[in-house]
């Protein structure tokens, strides 16, 4: 009865309500530099001692003349990117995110985004559920500090499969692209016939009282929320937003139209990623009240994935409760 | 090879030639502009002049050619020297010079790669260029080609962190292609470098970070620095920096070795006396 609700265009996983498979998304880049090595002799990659963690191991084994060793240097990594694309290549520099958009910020502003030169990040180990490593390897400002640089897109893939899709169109367009990528395991709710298109944000779920916009992991914890809400005659359309930059306007325009209200869900501090990027787009086309779901101004801390999700209210209960909360308002204003 | 006869009676006599014009040409378009950096620009001219007009290959009417050798200028607030050496090599028209720094010129205060044709990397963010050059150089030698990449650093840039990181990946790699040029005129805008963050000893941490190292005495003697490229170029194995010992603000009195001079235009009047210098020079 709930799968109805789904939609069929999506073509999603069959069990994403029983037993969904558990895959990190750094997988499918991994599986997808694979297929790339095969496909484009200038794919390289660029590694900063974290080699096995990014998934960059077998693209090494592969084509070892093609995987750049780069040590522990990510502002080098960056520059050093730019320079390889200069000359031709399509350099993937992959490190955690924190190090990617924070250590090597600026020159992933000015080297790579400023020169528009053909450079990917694989920015691995987003948000909180790196989990045990602590607040210093959460990556929880990234998508925010990311897509403020001009000329850059930026992509949270859902599962590993959109991962790996992703990984590979960002290898056939031109230009700067940042994949915020997993260390945990993600349910894999997408299949290899689900659409996907940088830009394009993808509405899963039918559902005519509220709209919640998600990415990664919340996708799915939106989607759970969803179906509890269901129960108590709440209709929540679901919509992956794996696109923050450029963002889907027009999807989320329409969203707001037909739904009046909108919730946001993110596994991002809730300054300056998707809600922030949403409510952009809402304030200046068409105001609805809103709420957003993440990390409220803090540093996380070590535990368990689910735990650290729990404790910093970045799951489908909160979810629920944040749709409860603003169709309040939607009711306030009719 | 591009080489513009400027009538003298050698090589050596029209890249003098040459190196007086874009002297003239860095105060016209500094007091133009009203803003931008002459001391570290004047410093750099002759190692610039060298590699447009002597050691690179490259084609000015084909900027974008295979085969041709790439630039970067790391120490990107020398842009006044870069842009007067590209347009004096032919890349575009010498009027454009004097809109530097203005609005809607692509002659932005930094080197735009997307702005202007010969620019190889959008620089000014110190240290970021020289990484930059050493991925070209790295992209260059992995797939056997045979350019070489220069790249032109500071003696103040080398107090950043990054720097060290790409001198290590440049011989880490044996990026044999590369050549770096360190314009060491021993000031800094806060004033002397050994003061404001001591480098030295240069040389000694250069080759401890398994570079060949080059000192060329005076980087304003053509004869010198045409020799040590000649020697960079034959370089197996790994990089070479040549460090030149410049004069910052050299040709103009009033600016030689003077930190003020760094990031300060010249007045209409001083720009009349600096030119009037250089016209006798």
């Amino acid at each position: 009865m709930v799968n109805q609700k789904l939609n069929p265009d999506m073509k999603l996983a069959e069990n994403v309500f029983n037993n969904p498979e558990m895959i990190p998304t750094r997988n499918g880049f991994g599986e997808a530099l694979l297929e790339l090595g095969e496909e484009n002799k200038n794919v390289v990659v660029l590694t900063g001692d974290l080699t096995e963690s990014v998934r960059a191991h077998k693209f090494g084994e592969k084509y070892p003349n093609r995987l750049f060793r780069m040590g522990i240097a990510e502002q080098n990594m960056m520059s050093v990117a730019a320079g390889l694309s200069a000359v031709g290549k399509i350099p993937f520099v992959a490190t955690f995110s924190i190090f990617a958009t924070g250590r090597a910020w600026e020159q992933l502003r000015t080297s790579v985004c400023y020169n528009e030169f053909n450079v990917k990040i694989a920015a691995s180990h987003g948000g909180i559920t790196v989990g045990e490593d602590g607040a210093s390897h959460h990556a929880t400002e990234d998508i925010g500090i990311a897509r403020v640089i001009p000329n850059i897109k930026v992509i949270i893939p859902v599962d590993s499969i959109e991962a790996k899709k992703a990984t590979i169109e960002a290898a056939r367009i031109y230009g700067p692209m940042l994949l915020r990528l997993s260390r945990d395991k993600f349910p894999v709710i997408t299949t290899n016939e689900t659409p996907f298109e940088i830009g394009k944000a993808n509405v899963i779920r039918f559902g005519d009282d509220v709209t919640v916009f998600a990415s990664g992991v919340m996708v799915y914890e939106s989607l759970l929320a969803a179906k509890t809400l269901e129960k108590e005659g709440i209709d929540v359309r679901v919509v992956n937003v794996h696109t923050v930059k450029p963002i889907d306007e027009k999807a989320i325009i329409t969203a707001a139209k037909e739904t009046g209200v909108v919730v946001t869900a993110e596994e991002h501090q809730h300054i300056g990623g998707l809600g922030s990027a949403v409510a952009e787009v809402l304030i200046e086309n068409y105001p609805v009240p809103m709420k957003r779901v993440g990390i409220r101004d803090v540093f996380g801390e070590s535990g368990k994935p689910r735990e650290l999700m729990e404790k910093y209210r970045i799951t489908s209960k909160d979810i629920a409760k944040a749709v409860k909360e603003v169709l309040k308002k939607k009711f306030a204003y009719n | 090879m591009s080489f513009i006869y400027w009538g003298g009676k050698n090589m050596q006599d029209n890249l003098k030639a040459v190196a007086n014009n874009i002297r003239k040409d860095i105060i016209k378009m500094t007091a133009e502009a009203g803003s931008g950096h002459p001391g570290g620009s004047l410093s750099c001219v002759e190692i610039l002049v060298s590699l447009y007009f002597s050691v690179m290959n490259h084609k000015p009417e084909d900027p974008e050619w295979e085969g041709r050798d790439r630039f970067v200028l790391s120490k990107g607030h020398a842009a006044p020297a870069l842009y007067a050496v590209l347009a004096r090599s032919g890349y575009f028209p010498l009027e454009e010079l004097a809109t530097l720094r203005k609005l809607n010129s692509r002659l932005q205060g930094h080197p735009h790669r997307k702005s202007l044709p010969g620019i190889e990397a959008s620089t000014g963010s110190l240290g970021q260029g020289f990484s930059i050059a050493v991925g070209m150089a790295l992209g260059l030698k992995s797939d056997s080609r045979p350019n070489k990449v220069y790249v032109l650093l500071g003696d103040g840039e080398i107090q950043e962190g990054q720097v060290w990181e790409a001198a290590n990946t440049a011989s880490h790699y044996k990026l044999d292609n590369l050549i770096a040029i360190l314009d060491h005129n021993g000031l800094q805008i806060d004033g002397h470098v050994k003061d404001v963050m001591n480098i030295y000893p240069i040389e000694k941490k250069w080759e401890a970070f398994g570079w060949d190292v080059i000192t060329v005495d005076d980087g304003h003697d053509f004869e010198k620095l045409l020799a040590a490229f000649e020697k960079a170029k034959q370089q197996k194995g790994r990089p070479t920096i040549i460090i030149a010992n410049t004069v910052k603000g050299k040709g103009v009195s009033f600016m030689e070795n003077r930190a003020e001079w760094h990031g300060k235009a010249p007045t209409k009047e001083q720009a009349e006396i600096a030119l009037r210098e250089l016209e006798t020079w």
